[in-house]
C-alpha cells in the first residue's frame, strides 16, 4: 500500500460502507472537499448534507438524525468541530446520540495554514466526556477498519484523521479493535507509544535508536480512549520507561491519558512528546523537525530521556 | 369543550408544577407556567404518541429546547401516563430520573437532552429530517425560550431549516414555538438583549410565522392546524405568554425565573391557580380533598 492520508482512506471507506448500509449519512460544514466526504455525497446525494459554515447546527442535526435511526458522520476540521464542544457535550454525548464526530486536519502537520486550522486540543476536550471513545488510525488499512468499526459502534465516537499522507505501518493481518493497541516492534529498553501521524516516525526513530544500542518497543495507540491498559501495563513493566508521541498538546492528549493511568496503576518514568505551545505556519516537514516529531527528533528526545 | 378539557389539564399541571418545585426547593417556575398551556395543547390536543411505548419509532416528538422549563413537561408527561404522579416529587433529588434539566437517557419519553440553551432546534431539525428520510408520518414540536434565541446556534438552525432536505424531504413536519414571555434570567429581554423584531427576523430567514396568545387554547389549536397545513417548510409560532402565568406575584416578575416558592407562597399560588378567593379558601379545601392533601403536605414541609 502506498502512503495515504487517513481522511482520504476515510472518504473511500464511507463510499464502500454507504453502499451496503443505508443508515449512513454524512454532514459537513462547507469542508466536504477537505474532509473527503465529497465522494460519498456524489454517490449518495440524498444522504449527504452540507449545512454551511455552521458547525454547531450540523452537530445538532446529526444528533436528531441519529435518534431516528441514521448513522451520521458529522465532519469538519478537528479544531472547528470540537470547538463546538458544548453542543457535542449535550446534544450528542449526554443525549447518547449515535453520532460519529469526525475531526480531520489534526496537528501541526497541516502546515502552512497555521495554528487556527490545527486540531491540537481536540483529544483533551473529547476525553473528558464519559461516553465518547476516541480513535486515531495510523494508516490506510487501519483507517478503513476503524471507519467500519465506527459505523457499527452504537453510541457517540470521535474519529481523528490526518490531512497528510501516512505511510503503512500495520501488519497485513491487522484487525482493529477498540481498546486494543498494536505492537509494531518489540524492544526491551523503552516503550514508544505513538498515535496517528507520528507512528511511522516512531518506528523510524526506533531504528535510529537501535544503532545507538537502545532497544525501543513501538506501539500504535489508535484507541486513545479507552487505552489498551493490558498492553500498556505489560510493556511498561518490561521496559521500565515510556515515551508517548503525538501531534497534539501533551496536556490531556494521549500522553496525558497514559500519564494518568501509569501514575495510578503502574508508576513508570514517562516522557511525553507533543505540543506545549501554539502551532505556526510552515512546511509540514519543517514543522515536524521544529516540534521534534520527526524520527531524528523523537530519537533525540528518547536518548536524552534514557540518559544518553 | 375541547378547550375546557385542555384548560383543566393545564390547571392541574400548574398546581403540580408549584408543588414539585416547592418540594425540590429549586427550579424555574416562571417559564414553566408560561409554557404549560402550549405543552398541554400539543400533548393532549394532537400528539401521536403512546406513553407505554416511548420508543415507538413513528411517534410525534416534543423537544423542549428551553430545558429549564422541564417541570412543565414532566407534569404533562405524568398526566399522559409516562410515569406516576408520585414521581414528580422526586424532581432534582438524588437518583431521580427527573433531572433538573431534561435527560434523555435517564427518562423514557424525553427526546433530547437540553438545558444548554440554543441546541434544541438543531436536534429537532435532525429528528424531522430523519422522520422524513424514514418515511414516517411523525411531526416534531420544538419549544424555544425567547431569551434562548439570543444564542447563535438558533440562527444557524433557522437559516438552514427552510432548505434542509429539499426537494424530496423538506422538514415541513416541524412546528417551532417561541414561548415569548419577554423575560429572561437577569431581567426583561428588551433590557438584556432585545429580540425584536422577532417576527420579521424569522420571516427574513424564510419561515412562515404565526402569532398567537400562548394561553388561549383555541388560538394554539388553530396555529397548530395552520402549521400542519403549511407544506415545504417548517413553521414558527410566536406564542405571546406571561411569565409565571396564573400566579399574581410571579407574573411578569424576573425574580421568579429560577427560584422555588416557599411552602406558604406555594399554597397561595395554588389557591390563585384554582381561582379561589382568600376568603373562600378553607371552604374550598373542605370540598376538594386532593388539594387539601397537597396543602396539608406543604404546611408540613413548612414546619420542617
Amino acid at each position: 500500500m502506498a502512503a495515504k492520508a487517513s481522511r482520504a482512506a476515510f472518504g473511500e471507506a464511507l463510499i464502500e460502507l454507504g453502499g451496503r448500509d443505508e443508515r449512513i449519512v454524512t454532514l459537513d460544514a462547507d469542508l466536504s472537499k477537505s474532509t473527503m466526504t465529497v465522494g460519498f455525497a456524489r454517490q449518495f446525494p440524498q444522504r449527504a448534507f452540507n449545512l454551511g459554515i455552521a458547525e454547531a447546527n450540523m452537530i445538532g442535526i446529526a444528533a436528531g438524525l441519529a435518534l431516528t435511526g441514521r448513522v451520521p458522520f458529522a465532519c469538519s476540521f478537528a479544531c472547528f468541530i470540537v470547538g463546538r464542544f458544548e453542543t457535542i457535550r449535550i446534544s450528542v454525548a449526554y443525549t447518547n446520540a449515535n453520532v460519529k464526530i469526525v475531526g480531520t486536519h489534526v496537528g501541526v502537520a497541516i502546515g502552512e495554514d497555521g495554528y487556527s486550522q490545527m486540531g491540537l486540543e481536540d483529544i483533551a476536550c473529547m476525553r473528558a466526556l464519559p461516553n465518547v471513545p476516541i480513535v486515531q488510525p495510523a494508516d490506510e488499512l487501519e483507517t478503513k477498519q476503524a471507519v467500519a468499526y465506527a459505523a457499527e459502534h452504537v453510541g457517540p465516537l470521535y474519529l481523528r484523521l490526518t490531512r497528510q499522507n501516512l505511510e503503512p505501518v500495520s501488519p497485513a493481518d491487522y484487525r482493529f479493535r477498540l481498546g486494543r493497541w498494536c505492537l509494531l516492534r518489540a524492544g526491551t529498553d523503552v516503550t514508544l507509544i505513538a498515535t496517528g501521524g507520528t507512528v511511522f516516525n516512531a518506528l523510524r526513530a526506533a531504528e535510529q535508536l537501535e544503532r545507538e544500542a537502545i532497544s525501543a518497543e513501538v506501539i500504535n495507540a489508535s484507541s486513545i480512549k479507552p487505552l489498551d491498559e493490558e498492553m500498556l501495563g505489560r510493556s511498561a513493566a518490561k521496559t521500565g520507561r515510556v515515551v508517548t508521541v503525538e501531534d497534539h498538546s501533551i496536556a490531556g492528549g494521549l500522553g496525558g491519558a497514559v500519564a494518568e493511568w501509569l501514575s495510578e496503576v503502574h508508576p513508570t518514568p514517562l516522557k511525553r512528546i507533543g505540543t506545549t505551545v501554539f502551532g505556526e505556519s510552515g512546511d509540514p516537514r519543517g514543522l515536524y523537525a521544529k516540534f521534534g516529531f520527526d524520527p531524528a527528533g523523537i530519537a533525540r528526545t528518547v536518548a536524552k530521556f534514557m540518559g544518553r | 369543550m375541547a378547550d375546557a378539557r385542555l384548560e383543566a389539564i393545564a390547571r392541574a399541571c400548574r398546581v403540580r408544577i408549584i408543588r414539585m418545585l416547592t418540594h425540590a426547593g429549586s427550579g424555574h417556575p416562571g417559564g414553566s407556567l408560561s409554557v404549560i398551556d402550549l405543552l398541554v395543547a400539543i400533548m393532549f390536543g394532537r400528539l401521536r404518541h403512546d406513553p407505554s411505548r416511548p420508543d415507538w419509532p413513528e411517534r410525534d416528538r416534543i423537544v423542549l429546547s428551553k430545558g429549564h422549563a422541564v417541570p412543565a413537561l414532566y407534569c404533562a408527561m405524568a398526566a399522559a401516563g409516562y410515569f406516576s404522579e408520585d414521581a414528580l416529587l422526586t424532581l432534582r433529588k438524588l437518583g431521580s430520573p427527573l433531572q433538573g434539566h431534561p435527560d434523555r437517557v435517564a427518562l423514557s419519553g424525553i427526546e433530547a437532552a437540553t438545558g444548554s440553551l440554543g441546541q434544541g432546534l438543531s436536534v429537532a431539525l435532525g429528528l424531522a429530517l430523519g422522520a422524513k428520510l424514514a418515511g414516517w408520518p411523525s411531526r416534531v414540536y420544538c419549544v424555544l425560550g425567547d431569551g434562548e434565541i439570543q444564542e447563535g446556534q438558533v440562527w444557524e438552525a433557522a437559516m438552514s431549516a427552510p432548505k434542509l432536505g429539499q426537494p424530496d424531504h423538506p422538514v415541513e413536519n416541524l412546528t417551532v414555538i417561541v414561548d415569548y414571555n419577554r423575560i429572561q434570567l437577569d431581567d426583561f429581554c428588551a433590557r438584556v438583549l432585545d429580540l425584536e423584531p422577532v417576527v420579521a427576523k424569522w420571516q427574513a430567514f424564510g419561515w412562515p410565522v404565526i402569532e398567537i396568545d400562548g394561553h388561549d387554547m383555541g388560538q394554539i389549536a388553530k396555529a397548530l392546524d395552520q402549521s400542519e397545513a403549511i407544506k415545504g417548510t417548517p413553521t414558527l409560532v410566536v406564542a405571546h405568554t406571561i411569565k409565571g402565568k396564573g400566579v399574581s406575584f410571579m407574573e411578569n416578575n424576573p425574580d421568579w425565573h429560577g427560584k422555588a416558592p416557599k411552602p406558604a407562597e406555594a399554597i397561595r399560588a395554588i389557591r390563585e391557580i384554582l381561582g379561589v378567593s382568600e376568603r373562600g379558601w378553607e371552604a374550598h379545601l373542605a370540598t376538594d380533598a386532593a388539594t387539601a392533601g397537597i396543602v396539608a403536605e406543604l404546611r408540613r414541609l413548612d414546619a420542617k
